[in-house]
């Protein structure tokens, strides 16, 4: 649990004139669960994007094993939003695509799939599956290469909240079966902390990060522990900048009330 | 959907057809039409024997069949070569892609006098000219369909660390695929159709030559006969590449009109 798998550095990454993150430091060790949450536009997903090498234009130093992040890296995988998994691929397939065509055949990928539960699947295509399953065939995919860091990026926001509890506890066991280190990006704060060794509140315009909150529990979790009630609160409070303030408008705009229309009283109708 | 209700579906679409003939054969016996200009079924049958019998119809068939994969092969290859490239690269597109919308302009018929004194009247000006009707339908749905592959799937390809040819092998090209045959197939029917373009001018053999030669000995079985093996030829072609979509495109998730 101790060494450093994953050093980030990010002094700028800007889109345009838009600076979206602001000097970043991060550092993740390995074995370790860790989630980014944060307003939309806080940065977070492109965070994501640099550590897994899809993003190279930006001021800073990330290190992953002590090498720069680079595409295709046998030591990261990444989970998108979406399963996106190939529709024109069966499902053992885009679990092995990697291994390169009729990568379906390769012994790893039956294991993959029986461990998401998806064995009866192999030879299924991705538009027969449900979203839950899209999305467990997609976690097998991101595990092929057996990568040392899974990135994830809202991994289970389009699934119903059922499917998402059962996915949440997949993604835990496989971690810690397969040692996996996880990054995840997630809008979902409960989610955030029922997952994590330690979750990253992160501030938008430009992003920042506001502070982290560990969530010192042992696995498996009670989902309703008080503890994790506590670490969720401490999450919110960090997401609102320590204000009990939800509204999210302007300061100057929410001080001033809409002014009132006069009341043009020849519209009313006193009819009876 | 069961057989028997599949071959119900398959029975009703010979209704019209066959009530058609009957009413054809009717209208010509009564001599309310010369038979000389709409000659009754039964005479038809009588030509397509005969034809069929002393081998002529399996020549022409033979012969415009060979035509028309030459030259659709042609078309359809270069298309897929200069789709891929026009496909690929925006800078390529805004070179090449006005002067090609500018040449699918021009109607079939207005290259064969052209193709005729460059090529002589030998089978090369018929299959350029198939190879150009069969070339714009490929190209065109070719380039569309690499313009319109999935941004997150080409990025998938991109986290796996695919480039160049294999990025196009393994994403673009199965992801073009439903494109590709739609092109493919209104490439091989175009085909078909500047085949008769090519034949009526200038042949010997082939089924164009049986419609020109209906028309220069009146014969107006022999010009219908020809038609009809025109529409059988292409609707079995086109059967045979439908096939070949179904069995490769059964991955994709359309609507396939039978909706729950």
């Amino acid at each position: 649990m101790s060494t450093t798998l994953v050093q980030i550095q990010v002094e700028e990454k800007r889109f345009r004139a838009h600076q979206v993150i602001d000097r970043l430091a991060l550092d993740i060790r390995a074995g370790e669960i860790v989630s980014l949450v944060g307003p939309s536009g806080c940065g977070k997903s492109t965070l994501l994007r640099i550590v897994a090498g899809l993003e190279t234009d930006y001021a800073g130093r990330v290190l992953i094993k002590g090498a720069k992040p680079q595409l295709h890296s046998p030591e990261v995988g990444f989970i998108f939003q979406e399963p996106r998994l190939l529709p024109w691929l069966s499902v053992a397939d885009n679990v092995g695509f990697e291994a390169g065509r009729g990568g379906g055949k390769h012994p790893r990928v039956g294991e993959l799939l029986a461990e998401v539960g998806l064995a009866a699947f192999a030879d299924a295509w991705p538009k027969q599956l449900s979203g839950g399953m899209a999305q467990r065939a997609a976690i097998a995919r991101g595990l092929f290469t057996q990568p040392a860091l899974l990135l994830l990026d809202e991994p289970f926001s389009a699934v119903d909240a059922f499917t998402r509890m059962r996915l949440q506890d997949l993604l835990l066991s496989i971690a810690a079966h397969h040692g996996t280190t996880l990054l995840l990006v997630t809008h979902d704060v409960d989610e955030a902390v029922y997952l994590s060794d330690r979750v990253v509140v992160m501030n938008s315009g430009p992003g920042r990060i506001a502070g982290d909150v560990v969530v010192p529990l042992p696995r498996p979790r009670d989902r309703r522990d008080p503890a994790l009630g506590r670490a969720r609160s401490e999450v919110l409070t960090l997401l609102n900048g320590a204000q009990q303030d939800y509204h999210d408008i302007a300061p100057d705009i929410a001080a001033a009330p809409p002014a009132a229309a006069p009341i043009d009283w020849s519209k009313l109708s006193f009819a009876v | 959907m069961s057989t028997l209700s599949i071959a119900a579906g398959q029975a009703r679409g010979w209704v019209l057809p066959l009530a058609l003939l009957a009413l054809w054969e009717v209208v010509v016996q009564a001599g309310w039409v010369g038979a000389n200009l709409l000659p009754p079924p039964s005479e038809l049958v009588h030509t397509l024997h005969d034809l069929a019998t002393d081998g002529a119809l399996l020549g022409h068939i033979g012969i415009s069949t060979l035509r028309v994969l030459a030259g659709f092969a042609i078309g359809a290859s270069l298309a897929l070569l200069v789709g891929a490239v026009v496909g690929l690269s925006r800078q390529v597109e805004a070179y090449l892609d006005p002067t090609f919308q500018a040449l699918r302009a021009i109607p079939s018929l207005a290259w064969v006098p052209l193709l005729l004194l460059w090529l002589g009247i030998d089978e090369a000006p018929k299959i350029t000219l198939i190879a150009i009707g069969a070339f714009f339908p490929v190209y065109l749905n070719f380039v569309a369909g690499i313009q319109n592959v999935d941004r997150k799937l080409v990025e998938v390809g991109g986290i796996f660390g695919l480039k160049g040819r294999e990025l196009v092998a393994r994403i673009f090209l199965p992801a073009t695929l439903p494109n590709l045959f739609t092109g493919l197939r209104s490439g091989l029917s175009l085909a078909w159709m500047f085949l008769v373009a090519a034949e009526l001018i200038a042949a010997t053999r082939g089924l164009g030559y049986l419609l020109t030669d209906g028309r220069e000995t009146a014969r107006a079985d022999l010009v219908i006969v020809a038609i009809i093996v025109l529409a059988l030829l292409g609707k079995l072609s086109d059967s045979l590449l439908q096939h070949a979509e179904k069995r490769l495109l059964g991955w994709r998730d359309v609507f396939d009109g039978r909706a729950a």
